[in-house]
Protein backbone atom coordinates (compact mmCIF):
# COMPACT_ATOMS: atom_id res chain seq x y z
CA UNK A 1 0.00 0.00 0.00
CA UNK A 2 0.98 3.63 -0.50
CA UNK A 3 2.54 5.28 1.81
CA UNK A 4 0.48 8.28 1.04
CA UNK A 5 -2.80 6.41 1.61
CA UNK A 6 -2.24 5.89 5.84
CA UNK A 7 -0.60 9.89 6.31
CA UNK A 8 -3.79 11.26 4.71
CA UNK A 9 -6.27 9.13 6.52
CA UNK A 10 -4.74 10.17 9.20
CA UNK A 11 -4.90 13.88 8.48
CA UNK A 12 -8.24 13.69 7.47
CA UNK A 13 -9.21 11.69 10.65
CA UNK A 14 -6.87 14.70 12.93
CA UNK A 15 -8.67 17.22 11.27
CA UNK A 16 -12.20 16.15 11.88
CA UNK A 17 -11.33 15.34 15.71
CA UNK A 18 -10.52 19.70 15.47
CA UNK A 19 -13.57 20.32 13.37
CA UNK A 20 -16.11 17.84 15.15
CA UNK A 21 -17.09 19.48 18.17
CA UNK A 22 -16.89 23.02 16.44
CA UNK A 23 -19.30 21.74 14.05
CA UNK A 24 -21.64 19.79 15.91
CA UNK A 25 -22.00 21.14 19.46
CA UNK A 26 -24.29 24.08 19.96
CA UNK A 27 -23.21 26.19 23.22
CA UNK A 28 -26.57 27.41 23.37
CA UNK A 29 -28.00 24.04 24.47
CA UNK A 30 -25.25 23.31 26.55
CA UNK A 31 -26.20 23.42 30.42
CA UNK A 32 -24.44 25.29 32.90
CA UNK A 33 -22.54 22.46 34.34
CA UNK A 34 -21.09 21.35 31.18
CA UNK A 35 -19.79 24.85 30.18
CA UNK A 36 -17.88 24.77 34.20
CA UNK A 37 -16.47 21.56 33.47
CA UNK A 38 -15.07 22.66 30.02
CA UNK A 39 -13.17 25.45 32.49
CA UNK A 40 -11.25 22.65 33.31
CA UNK A 41 -9.79 21.11 29.91
CA UNK A 42 -6.30 23.11 29.96
CA UNK A 43 -5.72 21.50 33.65
CA UNK A 44 -7.20 18.28 32.54
CA UNK A 45 -5.29 17.97 28.88
CA UNK A 46 -2.15 19.40 29.52
CA UNK A 47 -0.58 17.27 32.42
CA UNK A 48 -1.30 14.45 30.65
CA UNK A 49 1.13 15.65 28.13
CA UNK A 50 3.53 16.84 30.68
CA UNK A 51 3.94 14.52 33.51
CA UNK A 52 4.74 11.19 31.33
CA UNK A 53 7.65 13.36 29.51
CA UNK A 54 9.11 14.65 33.12
CA UNK A 55 8.41 11.55 34.87
CA UNK A 56 9.12 8.51 32.87
CA UNK A 57 12.25 7.10 31.05
CA UNK A 58 12.73 6.02 27.38
CA UNK A 59 11.30 2.32 28.90
CA UNK A 60 8.49 3.63 30.40
CA UNK A 61 9.78 3.69 34.27
CA UNK A 62 9.34 6.21 36.70
CA UNK A 63 12.57 7.78 36.72
CA UNK A 64 14.25 9.03 40.12
CA UNK A 65 13.42 12.00 42.37
CA UNK A 66 17.08 13.66 41.90
CA UNK A 67 16.81 13.42 38.21
CA UNK A 68 17.85 16.79 36.14
CA UNK A 69 14.44 16.84 34.61
CA UNK A 70 12.41 16.42 37.62
CA UNK A 71 14.64 18.92 39.79
CA UNK A 72 14.11 21.40 36.83
CA UNK A 73 10.46 20.55 36.49
CA UNK A 74 9.85 21.29 40.16
CA UNK A 75 11.80 25.05 40.48
CA UNK A 76 9.64 25.40 36.87
CA UNK A 77 6.53 24.59 38.57
CA UNK A 78 7.41 27.14 41.80
CA UNK A 79 8.42 29.32 39.28
CA UNK A 80 5.04 29.11 37.89
CA UNK A 81 3.13 29.80 40.78
CA UNK A 82 4.72 32.17 42.90
CA UNK A 83 5.57 34.83 39.42
CA UNK A 84 2.38 33.90 37.21
CA UNK A 85 4.50 34.28 34.22
CA UNK A 86 4.94 32.05 30.97
CA UNK A 87 8.27 33.00 29.79
CA UNK A 88 9.72 33.14 33.30
CA UNK A 89 8.24 29.67 33.87
CA UNK A 90 9.87 28.08 30.26
CA UNK A 91 13.07 29.65 31.36
CA UNK A 92 13.54 29.21 34.41
CA UNK A 93 13.06 25.17 34.11
CA UNK A 94 15.73 25.59 31.28
CA UNK A 95 18.03 27.14 32.59
CA UNK A 96 18.30 25.04 35.81
CA UNK A 97 17.83 22.17 33.23
CA UNK A 98 21.12 22.97 31.63
CA UNK A 99 23.00 24.30 35.00
CA UNK A 100 22.52 20.53 36.80
CA UNK A 101 23.19 18.49 33.00
CA UNK A 102 26.20 21.07 32.37
CA UNK A 103 27.84 22.23 35.41
CA UNK A 104 27.16 19.24 38.22
CA UNK A 105 26.10 16.26 36.49
CA UNK B 1 -10.75 49.40 20.04
CA UNK B 2 -10.64 46.43 18.96
CA UNK B 3 -9.98 45.62 15.43
CA UNK B 4 -8.82 42.44 12.83
CA UNK B 5 -5.47 44.10 12.67
CA UNK B 6 -4.45 44.57 16.03
CA UNK B 7 -6.31 41.51 17.62
CA UNK B 8 -4.36 39.33 14.90
CA UNK B 9 -1.54 40.31 15.75
CA UNK B 10 -2.09 40.19 19.56
CA UNK B 11 -2.24 36.50 18.49
CA UNK B 12 0.83 36.33 16.83
CA UNK B 13 2.55 37.55 20.17
CA UNK B 14 0.73 35.64 22.55
CA UNK B 15 1.66 32.41 20.77
CA UNK B 16 5.59 33.25 20.26
CA UNK B 17 6.67 32.06 23.38
CA UNK B 18 5.55 28.81 22.86
CA UNK B 19 7.06 28.23 19.99
CA UNK B 20 10.42 28.06 21.74
CA UNK B 21 9.97 23.82 21.73
CA UNK B 22 8.14 23.63 18.43
CA UNK B 23 11.11 24.84 16.60
CA UNK B 24 13.56 22.41 17.51
CA UNK B 25 10.57 19.66 17.32
CA UNK B 26 9.51 21.12 14.21
CA UNK B 27 13.56 20.21 13.14
CA UNK B 28 13.47 17.17 14.78
CA UNK B 29 10.52 15.77 13.03
CA UNK B 30 12.25 16.71 9.75
CA UNK B 31 14.99 15.00 10.54
CA UNK B 32 13.61 11.52 11.89
CA UNK B 33 11.27 11.61 8.79
CA UNK B 34 14.28 11.34 6.45
CA UNK B 35 15.84 8.91 9.04
CA UNK B 36 13.50 6.46 8.47
CA UNK B 37 13.25 6.48 5.34
CA UNK B 38 10.05 8.85 4.02
CA UNK B 39 12.02 11.49 1.86
CA UNK B 40 11.73 14.38 1.79
CA UNK B 41 8.10 15.17 0.21
CA UNK B 42 6.49 12.42 2.24
CA UNK B 43 7.62 13.67 5.41
CA UNK B 44 6.86 17.88 4.37
CA UNK B 45 3.49 16.47 3.10
CA UNK B 46 2.72 15.17 6.85
CA UNK B 47 3.31 18.13 8.07
CA UNK B 48 0.99 19.66 5.89
CA UNK B 49 -1.55 17.02 5.79
CA UNK B 50 -1.54 15.99 9.45
CA UNK B 51 -0.46 19.18 11.57
CA UNK B 52 0.28 17.79 14.35
CA UNK B 53 3.63 17.49 16.46
CA UNK B 54 2.62 14.25 18.29
CA UNK B 55 0.28 12.55 15.81
CA UNK B 56 2.89 12.63 13.37
CA UNK B 57 5.74 11.36 15.37
CA UNK B 58 3.59 8.71 16.31
CA UNK B 59 2.59 7.83 13.02
CA UNK B 60 5.62 7.93 10.85
CA UNK B 61 7.66 5.75 13.78
CA UNK B 62 4.58 3.37 13.70
CA UNK B 63 4.81 2.19 9.95
CA UNK B 64 8.14 2.75 9.54
CA UNK B 65 8.66 0.40 12.24
CA UNK B 66 6.54 -2.04 10.09
CA UNK B 67 3.25 -1.99 11.69
CA UNK B 68 0.10 -2.32 10.00
CA UNK B 69 -2.04 1.05 8.64
CA UNK B 70 -4.46 0.71 10.58
CA UNK B 71 -2.62 0.40 13.66
CA UNK B 72 -0.48 3.38 12.81
CA UNK B 73 -3.86 5.65 11.33
CA UNK B 74 -5.67 4.33 14.82
CA UNK B 75 -3.00 4.98 17.25
CA UNK B 76 -2.38 8.83 15.56
CA UNK B 77 -5.96 9.35 15.59
CA UNK B 78 -6.16 8.83 19.20
CA UNK B 79 -3.31 11.03 20.16
CA UNK B 80 -5.26 13.21 18.75
CA UNK B 81 -8.82 13.08 20.03
CA UNK B 82 -8.18 15.78 22.58
CA UNK B 83 -8.48 18.52 19.69
CA UNK B 84 -12.30 17.16 20.04
CA UNK B 85 -12.38 19.08 23.96
CA UNK B 86 -10.66 22.13 22.60
CA UNK B 87 -13.01 22.42 20.05
CA UNK B 88 -15.78 22.23 22.94
CA UNK B 89 -14.28 25.01 24.97
CA UNK B 90 -13.49 27.42 21.50
CA UNK B 91 -17.20 26.30 20.03
CA UNK B 92 -18.63 29.09 22.74
CA UNK B 93 -17.08 31.52 21.25
CA UNK B 94 -17.12 30.48 17.40
CA UNK B 95 -20.51 29.36 17.15
CA UNK B 96 -21.67 31.96 15.61
CA UNK B 97 -18.78 32.37 12.41
CA UNK B 98 -19.91 30.52 9.14
CA UNK B 99 -19.23 27.52 8.05
CA UNK B 100 -16.25 28.92 5.95
CA UNK B 101 -14.32 30.24 8.72
CA UNK B 102 -15.02 27.00 10.99
CA UNK B 103 -13.13 24.70 8.13
CA UNK B 104 -10.71 27.03 8.28
CA UNK B 105 -10.09 27.64 11.65
CA UNK B 106 -10.11 24.61 12.36
CA UNK B 107 -6.93 22.86 10.32
CA UNK B 108 -5.62 25.70 12.78
CA UNK B 109 -6.61 24.32 15.90
CA UNK B 110 -3.47 23.49 17.90
CA UNK B 111 -2.40 22.25 21.93
CA UNK B 112 -0.73 26.10 21.89
CA UNK B 113 -3.07 28.07 19.73
CA UNK B 114 -5.74 26.39 21.47
CA UNK B 115 -4.40 27.14 25.27
CA UNK B 116 -3.65 30.98 24.29
CA UNK B 117 -6.89 31.90 22.43
CA UNK B 118 -8.71 30.23 24.61
CA UNK B 119 -7.94 32.47 27.43
CA UNK B 120 -7.99 35.87 25.12
CA UNK B 121 -11.69 34.50 24.01
CA UNK B 122 -12.54 34.31 28.03
CA UNK B 123 -10.85 37.90 28.61
CA UNK B 124 -12.13 39.81 25.48
CA UNK B 125 -15.56 37.93 24.90
CA UNK B 126 -16.56 41.58 23.69
CA UNK B 127 -14.04 41.63 20.75
CA UNK B 128 -16.26 40.80 17.58
CA UNK B 129 -13.02 40.11 15.87
CA UNK B 130 -11.63 37.49 18.83
CA UNK B 131 -11.80 35.37 16.47
CA UNK B 132 -8.82 36.93 14.47
CA UNK B 133 -6.78 36.21 17.55
CA UNK B 134 -6.57 32.46 16.69
CA UNK B 135 -5.97 32.99 13.21
CA UNK B 136 -3.65 35.28 14.59
CA UNK B 137 -1.94 32.16 16.84
CA UNK B 138 -2.85 29.59 14.51
CA UNK B 139 -1.11 30.60 11.63
CA UNK B 140 2.23 31.30 13.13
CA UNK B 141 2.17 28.39 14.45
CA UNK B 142 1.62 26.86 11.35
CA UNK B 143 4.65 28.65 9.43
CA UNK B 144 7.04 28.00 12.19
CA UNK B 145 6.08 24.30 12.02
CA UNK B 146 6.74 24.29 7.87
CA UNK B 147 9.74 26.05 7.77
CA UNK B 148 11.30 24.10 10.59
CA UNK B 149 10.02 20.59 9.26
CA UNK B 150 11.61 21.94 6.04
CA UNK B 151 15.04 22.79 7.94
CA UNK B 152 14.95 19.24 9.85
CA UNK B 153 14.93 17.82 6.26
CA UNK B 154 17.73 19.16 4.22
CA UNK B 155 20.02 20.23 7.51
CA UNK B 156 19.16 16.92 9.82
CA UNK B 157 19.30 17.33 13.78
CA UNK B 158 20.83 20.48 13.38
CA UNK B 159 20.07 20.87 17.41
CA UNK B 160 22.32 19.12 19.48
CA UNK B 161 20.70 16.31 21.27
CA UNK B 162 22.77 17.43 24.44
CA UNK B 163 21.04 20.19 24.83
CA UNK B 164 18.05 18.37 25.78
CA UNK B 165 15.54 20.55 24.07
CA UNK B 166 12.76 18.27 23.97
CA UNK B 167 12.53 18.91 27.49
CA UNK B 168 10.95 22.35 26.79
CA UNK B 169 7.54 21.02 25.12
CA UNK B 170 6.67 19.83 29.28
CA UNK B 171 7.65 22.77 30.08
CA UNK B 172 6.12 24.54 27.94
CA UNK B 173 2.91 23.00 28.97
CA UNK B 174 3.41 23.74 32.18
CA UNK B 175 4.04 27.33 31.66
CA UNK B 176 0.55 27.42 30.06
CA UNK B 177 -1.44 26.51 33.20
CA UNK B 178 0.56 28.81 35.12
CA UNK B 179 -3.14 30.75 35.52
CA UNK B 180 -4.16 27.65 37.53
CA UNK B 181 -1.15 25.95 39.81
CA UNK B 182 -3.10 28.96 42.72
CA UNK B 183 -6.89 27.41 42.63
CA UNK B 184 -6.89 24.00 44.66
CA UNK B 185 -9.83 23.07 42.40
CA UNK B 186 -7.59 23.23 38.90
CA UNK B 187 -4.64 22.06 41.15
CA UNK B 188 -6.80 18.94 41.83
CA UNK B 189 -7.67 18.04 38.36
CA UNK B 190 -3.84 18.74 37.13
CA UNK B 191 -2.74 16.30 39.53
CA UNK B 192 -5.92 13.67 38.57
CA UNK B 193 -4.52 14.02 35.21
CA UNK B 194 -0.92 13.66 35.88
CA UNK B 195 -1.11 10.75 37.55
CA UNK B 196 -3.55 9.09 35.68
CA UNK B 197 -2.07 9.29 32.40
CA UNK B 198 1.55 7.49 34.35
CA UNK B 199 -0.55 4.85 35.63
CA UNK B 200 -2.00 4.46 31.77
CA UNK B 201 0.53 5.14 29.68
CA UNK B 202 1.32 1.25 28.39
CA UNK B 203 -1.99 1.08 27.26
CA UNK B 204 -2.57 0.30 23.26
CA UNK B 205 -2.98 3.42 21.07
CA UNK B 206 -1.63 6.10 23.31
CA UNK B 207 -4.85 6.23 24.63
CA UNK B 208 -3.64 7.15 27.64
CA UNK B 209 -3.55 10.99 27.17
CA UNK B 210 -7.50 11.14 26.07
CA UNK B 211 -7.82 8.61 29.19
CA UNK B 212 -6.67 11.06 31.45
CA UNK B 213 -8.34 14.00 30.34
CA UNK B 214 -11.65 12.14 30.86
CA UNK B 215 -10.68 11.00 34.29
CA UNK B 216 -9.70 14.58 35.29
CA UNK B 217 -12.80 16.05 33.56
CA UNK B 218 -14.95 13.78 35.67
CA UNK B 219 -12.95 14.55 38.83
CA UNK B 220 -13.44 18.43 37.93
CA UNK B 221 -17.68 17.42 37.52
CA UNK B 222 -17.25 16.05 41.35
CA UNK B 223 -15.77 19.07 42.77
CA UNK B 224 -18.19 21.25 40.98
CA UNK B 225 -21.15 19.43 42.42
CA UNK B 226 -19.30 19.49 45.59
CA UNK B 227 -19.02 22.77 45.80
CA UNK B 228 -22.20 23.56 44.61
CA UNK B 229 -23.75 22.32 47.73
Amino acid sequence: MSIWIPIILAGLINYLTRLGSILIINPNKMNATTKQILNYVPSAVFPAIIFPSVFLDQDSNIIHFTDPKIIAFSVAFLVGIFTKNLIVTIFSGLLTFWFIIFFIT
Amino acid sequence: MYSKYNTFFKGVADVLPLMIPVVPFGIIFGAIGIELGFGPYVTFATSIIIFSGASQIVIIQLLSAGASSIVAITSSSVVSTRHLLYGAVLNQYLFHLSIYWKIGLSYLLTDQAFAVSNEYFIKNNDNNFKHYHLVGSGLTLWIIWQVTTILGIFLGSIVPEELGLTFTIPLTFLALLVNYLRKIDHLIVIILSGTSSILFFDIPFKAYIIIASMIALFGAAILIKFNKR
